[in-house]
């Protein structure tokens, strides 16, 4: 639902950064979102074209890694991916798991730029 | 043309928790718990808000209260009528209240210093999606629901359930009548957000709020090692 002030953030994030490399064309955006990050990938994939318009952004790509529910359990003593989030059981051996190791991420993970090569 | 991958790693709501960490530190220095109100709109987050606030003034706690809705100022005015000093955030179309919006309303808010405060309340605007995003320092995040939305509401918002740090179940005078399944809704908040502590309230009878009353004077005293206020 506050998927366009996500996609704003991303875009003031990466321009900042793009900065950096003068001339240099935004091709993609890569991000990683936990499966509890209350962010949908169509409606990020429906902002984009309109948000990055007239930024160093347009034009470019933008590709999401869903990440999974990891928990840790205490019963097994390791750290369980759950299939879903509709039960926060270890799917191993069924007991309740409170521990959020993976799964609220909302980040950006890397850009890939097409840099201007300096004329020889 | 040469292509370069930059990583980042960064946290696209970095701002947000940079700020909300840095209003955590003064809410600890202060001494004051600070609790974040969520729900769908219409639980009852206000009425259950107005009597904790009136009951804990009665013991003699010192409360203030943040209220966040898209338009109008009704829940400040209905909350300040407990007595306690409460300010309106207006947030004219964005769906959850932010850090920033946090800080900027404690500046210049008259008569309240957060040293002076036992407890700030948090309310903010109905939302079971996109409030469980931002952090806004608060101590205890409270996840409201009332016995006419369903006992699945866990099941289909577990994002913002699984965020909580207590739950409380609202309008249980009317339980019957709405033919509500108590064991189905605590088993769902429990399947989403396991050992979390659950209260049946009721803001018209005054059911569960004595035990509610209680858990944040624990939280209270157990943050700061203060004496209880209440």
């Amino acid at each position: 639902m506050h998927e366009l002030s996500v996609v704003a953030s991303i875009v003031e994030s990466v321009t900042e950064l793009a900065a950096a490399y003068p001339g240099a064309r935004v091709l993609e955006v890569r991000l990683r979102v936990g499966a509890l990050a209350s962010v949908i990938e169509d409606s990020l994939q429906f902002c984009w074209g309109i948000t990055t318009e007239g930024t160093p952004l347009q034009g470019s790509k933008l590709t999401v890694q869903t990440l999974p529910v990891v928990m840790h359990c205490t019963a097994c003593a390791q750290d369980v991916e759950l299939q879903g989030v509709q039960s926060f059981r270890c799917p191993r051996c069924g007991e309740p798991c409170s521990d959020l190791r993976q799964g609220r991420e909302l980040e950006i993970d890397s850009i890939e730029i097409d840099e201007v090569e300096e004329a020889i | 043309m040469t292509t370069r991958i930059v990583e980042l790693r960064r946290g696209i709501l970095k701002k947000n928790d940079e700020l909300a960490a840095g209003l955590r530190g003064r809410f600890v220095d202060a001494g004051v718990l600070v609790l974040n109100l969520v729900s769908s709109p219409g639980t009852g987050k206000t009425a259950f808000l107005e009597y904790t606030l009136r009951e804990l003034r009665a013991r003699g706690a010192k409360v203030a209260a943040l209220v966040g809705d898209l338009e109008t100022d009704n829940d400040a005015r209905r909350l300040a009528a407990s007595g306690a000093p409460v300010r309106q955030i207006n947030t004219h179309g964005i769906c959850h209240l932010d850090a920033e919006m946090i800080n900027k309303h404690l500046e210049g808010w008259e008569g309240v210093e957060l040293a002076g405060l036992d407890y700030l309340f948090i309310e903010n605007v109905g939302n079971l999606v996109c409030p469980s995003s931002y952090d806004l320092g608060e101590k205890i995040r409270v996840a409201l629901l009332s016995v006419t939305e369903g006992e699945d509401k866990p099941l289909k918002y577990p994002t913002l359930f699984n965020s909580a740090d207590a739950a409380v179940i609202t309008k249980m005078d009317i339980a019957e009548p709405c033919g509500f399944n108590r064991e189905l809704a605590l088993k769902n908040i429990n399947e989403i957000r396991p050992g979390i502590r659950i209260f049946e309230t009721s803001a018209k009878t005054g059911a569960g709020i004595d035990d509610w009353l209680a858990y944040l004077a624990q939280a209270h005293t157990a943050r700061h090692g203060l004496q209880d206020p209440l």
